[in-house]
């Protein structure tokens, strides 16, 4: 609870520290201020957990978790953004200060305990996504990813909506509680407006975390945004929605899988072939991204379909090394980017000659995305599998590792062109923070790839 | 012991990427000889029963049942000697190389000892598995960083093979750890399962693949002739030496005695493929140009004899192939170091061009026909132990495979001798006028190979001894779960 308070007041501080053009103090202020909300949210670990605010949240460990995994993350996007956004605009600390109200509405979206919040959370996200995906006023691109990211997240709310209004005509309650024993007491008789309302709910929530088919907005707003905006949205809001994804379903909706389940296991069946099919074939590093990311929604999607209630510890681990990977992906990018204006994957030739370490820790978080061994991205898959295949769900598990080798291929991609493309070109100036965050997120990935006890039991 | 084993090789690689110039080579070397020195221990402290000794065991992740269980039974010791002594020679024999990089190059070389090792001495099914992708990334930058042309198409393709079979066989472990009552990776646990043979046959599959891949096993070696071409020698070195090994270890230490139902019903399958591929390889090696193809093919030759031998599963069959690994990892790497000296001083591997070599470097040619005579399996030598007592075991299961298998050693013979005359004997071409022979640490390299060759072919028992009990403690508890199946 602490924690979205504490975001909340921190967004309002930054906003008037940009206001008294203290632009200095914003990145260490932002940062000091996201710390001390991890704080507030790990001080909760341990105590029982109970919905408050009229049972409108519930900060259990589950929320604590996720809510701690993605602030860890924005602190590690906000870091690398030092001298980022003051390239992009004047009003710099509006960038922080929409950054931090999307993550508040995140924290409702991972404790919601009543669909209303829900609904709330994901709408002062998305909106402050909205601005945050077109913030280059003068772009083309940025204003085209803003205008169809606006366009689809106001349809999948009005989804959304409808079928939070159709469940709520059955029940006559928007808590998650209420409806899952409504649910459990009447097992025989529960009216098509309630199965309407959860398939609804279904597609409003592929919308948001952009799972097939309801992905097309995807590549054109993750490329079209600022390269620390993408990276954002690819990481900390997927793994956000996850987190509200999987409430629902593995929560509320657990008692009706035999129901749901032929749909989202469609769902997640295409989101994982088209996203790793359509990757194959991108010639530029973002958009390759883009793609990948619906692929590996896919594979967060598996883990609701296949596991269920149990899931919830996987796709945080799946989560978390998706996210860090990603993020180590975005930063080397944007250097990238700077210094050859655009993010085609020939633009990596000769990395690995002229820039060993950013070619090194690319190539981690690559390996981590394919799923090999000894990095973070293997215990995610093979958590992942292990929990799937316990449930004698053979087949999907098989399209799954089916899909995992056709990733090798483009991730692979990159690496061959830093490491065995040569090309002369000069080496990146590498700034400080840069390398700081890349290397943490290096290591971590390293460290959860050799050593992941710590992180196996959070949930 | 086990754990100086493993991480010797990494702590080495790390050691390695902060020195620069000509004594990365010495220190790698240095290390490498230490892992040997490890590995020697082990051996003197051995005592040869079918137990599993210097066993580590730490909790690696709790969850899973995860455990870093490592140890050596006879046969994997004998994998661990074999890893241990090639690598020193592997790395001996590049010391007439200028890599690019050479603290990157002799790193990843041991780390992927490592990886090997780590296959070799598993008892945690999920071990096993890290060592086997372990071993994969660092040879694949190895063949792609410093290999020749079409290096990336090529190793992208062996990646793309032995990461695809490598992930079925991860299904494979996890349903087998599902399986399991108490929820273990553990590989004795793996052993006493007991389950229907309608699934005993898809996780044989899911393994089978995974090893067929690696050894190869026709048709699944359509990489291997590209790859080891295409690699720097010491990456094919590895490659052929050892790495190949891990498939048909794999093959005796778990999939066999995991699903024995399994295996009793594509036996034959499996048998018939490994001995079409002994055929076809051979055939297509009478046609090879390139010396370093032909040896490539020679080796999917050979390795079939060694597959169709294990899957014959019975005592001289397994122990005729644990002691083949030893001396096909010796041969081949002889081999291929000698056609790099050659290749090295003419710019050429193809053999039309050769000729007459013999007569300027005398030594390098006796060290070659001994080589040779070690891989067509003449008495005396090395190969000849391995392959009478894979003849035999086949023999025991089919007399008409043996025949048709028995067709290498001549084949091979055929193959290896006319290779050797068009290279050393008849008339010298302009490009071998000038040849000098060896000397240095490729002299080193030969005479220990030579030595190897010899000694391991008149008196094969201290390698034998070593494996004899632990392979038929595997061939009895197969056997007794297949009898008590009918």
């Amino acid at each position: 609870m602490g924690s979205l308070i504490s975001i909340s007041v921190l967004a309002i501080i930054v906003l008037y520290l940009g206001l008294y053009r203290v632009n200095k103090a914003l990145l260490p202020v932002t940062v000091i201020g996201l710390v001390v909300a991890a704080g507030f949210a790990v001080a909760q670990w341990n105590t029982v957990a109970r919905p408050i605010y009229s049972g409108m949240m519930l900060f259990d460990h589950y929320a604590i978790a996720f809510s701690v995994i993605c602030i860890l993350s924005t602190i590690l996007i906000i870091l690398l953004s030092k001298n980022y956004f003051e390239r992009i605009s004047a009003h710099v600390a509006e960038y922080y200060a929409i950054i931090l109200f999307s993550l508040a509405g995140i924290i409702v979206m991972v404790s919601y305990h009543n669909l209303t919040m829900l609904f709330i959370g994901i709408e002062i996200m998305s909106v402050s996504l909205y601005i945050l995906a077109g913030i280059k006023k003068r772009d083309f691109g940025s204003n085209e990813a803003a205008l169809k990211y606006f366009l689809m997240g106001a349809f999948s709310t009005g989804f959304l909506l409808f079928g939070i209004a159709l469940i709520y005509g059955t029940t006559g309650s928007f808590d998650l509680e209420v409806i899952r024993d409504y649910i459990l007491s009447n097992p025989r008789d529960i009216s098509f407006l309630f199965y309407t309302g959860i398939l609804l709910m279904i597609v409003g929530l592929c919308f948001k975390v952009g799972a097939a088919p309801f992905h097309f907005w995807t590549p054109d707003v993750y490329e079209g945004s600022p390269t620390l905006i993408t990276a954002y949205m690819a990481t900390v809001v997927k793994t956000a929605g996850f987190a509200a994804f999987l409430r629902l379903f593995a929560v509320c909706f657990a008692p009706l899988s035999d129901f749901w389940t032929p749909s989202l296991l469609i769902i997640t069946i295409i989101t994982l072939f088209i996203g790793n099919i359509t990757a194959l074939y991108q010639h530029n590093f973002k958009r390759m991204l883009a793609f990948s990311s619906i692929s590996h929604v896919g594979y967060m999607l598996f883990a609701i379909v296949a596991i269920g209630a149990a899931s919830a510890n996987a796709v945080f681990i799946y989560a978390t090394a998706y996210s860090i990977a990603s993020i180590i992906a975005f930063g080397v990018l944007m250097l990238v980017q700077q210094q050859t204006g655009n993010s085609s994957f020939d633009n990596f030739n000769g990395l690995g000659k002229s820039n060993p370490f950013l070619a090194f820790v690319l190539t981690i978080s690559m390996l981590s995305l394919a799923g090999i061994p000894l990095t973070a991205g293997f215990i995610g898959k093979f958590f992942m599998f292990s929990r799937a295949l316990s449930q004698y769900q053979i087949w999907l598990t098989v399209l799954a590792v089916i899909n995992a080798i056709i990733a090798i291929f483009y991730y692979f991609r990159v690496i061959i062109a830093m490491y065995f493309n040569q090309e002369e070109r000069t080496a990146i100036s590498i700034p400080g923070n840069v390398s700081f965050v890349l290397g943490i997120a290096a290591l971590i990935t390293l460290i959860i790839g050799i050593y992941p006890g710590f992180i196996a039991h959070i949930i | 012991m086990t754990l100086i084993l493993l991480l010797l090789p990494v702590f080495a690689a790390l050691v390695l990427l902060l020195l620069k110039g000509e004594t990365v080579k010495i220190a790698a070397l240095f290390f490498a000889i230490a892992e040997l020195v490890v590995a020697g221990i082990m051996v003197a402290g051995f005592h040869a029963d079918a137990s599993y000794q210097y066993v580590i065991d730490y909790l690696w992740i709790a969850d899973l049942g995860i455990h870093f269980k490592a140890g050596v039974d006879g046969i994997s010791l004998v994998m661990v000697v074999l890893t241990t002594l090639l690598v020193p020679l592997i790395i001996l024999s590049t010391f007439k190389h200028q890599y690019n990089k050479p603290s990157t190059f002799y790193a990843l070389i041991l780390f992927m000892q490592t990886g090997l090792l780590l296959v070799f001495t598993a008892m945690d099914a999920f071990l096993f598995y890290v060592g086997w992708e372990v071993a994969l990334i660092p040879i694949y930058f190895i063949c792609a960083l410093w290999g020749g042309e079409n290096r990336i198409k090529v190793t992208i393709k062996f990646f793309i093979y032995t990461f695809a079979g490598s992930l079925f066989m991860l299904l494979g472990i996890i349903y087998l750890y599902l399986q399991t009552p108490d929820k273990t990776f553990d590989i004795q646990a793996f052993y006493n399962l007991n389950f229907d043979p309608y699934h005993q046959g898809w996780i044989f599959w899911a393994f089978f693949i995974a090893f067929a891949i690696k050894m190869p096993i026709f048709p699944f070696h359509t990489w291997q002739p590209d790859t080891y071409t295409t690699a720097p020698t010491g990456g094919t070195m590895m490659l052929s030496g050892i790495m190949l090994k891990m498939g048909i270890y794999g093959a005796i230490r778990w999939l066999i005695p995991i699903a024995p139902l399994g295996f009793a019903h594509w036996q034959s399958t499996v048998i018939i493929l490994a001995v079409i591929g002994i055929v076809y390889a051979s055939l297509i090696a009478f046609n090879q140009k390139d010396a370093k193809r032909l040896i490539a093919y020679s080796s999917i030759a050979h390795v079939g004899l060694i597959a169709a031998g294990i899957f014959a599963w019975n005592m001289q069959g397994v122990q005729g192939a644990v002691f083949q690994m030893l001396s096909h990892g010796i041969n081949v790497i002889g081999l291929f170091f000698v056609i790099d000296i050659i290749s090295r001083r003419i710019n050429t591997r193809d053999i039309s061009l050769m000729g007459g070599i013999a007569k300027s470097a005398p030594f390098l040619a006796t060290s070659f026909i001994i080589i040779i005579m070690g891989t067509v399996a003449l008495p005396l030598t090395n190969g000849f132990i391995g392959e009478f007592l894979l003849m035999n075991g086949i023999y025991q299961y089919n007399i008409w495979l043996v025949a048709i298998a028995g067709l290498t050693i001549i084949f091979g013979a055929v193959y290896m001798l006319r290779m050797y005359k068009q290279m050393m004997q008849g008339e010298t071409s302009s490009l071998t006028a000038s040849f000098t022979d060896v000397s240095g640490s490729e002299k080193i390299v030969l005479v220990i190979i030579c030595a190897l060759v010899i000694v391991l072919g008149v008196y094969p028992q201290m390698v034998t001894h070593l494996s004899e009990a632990s392979v038929n403690n595997l061939i009895e508890q197969v056997n007794q779960k297949l009898i008590s199946a009918k």
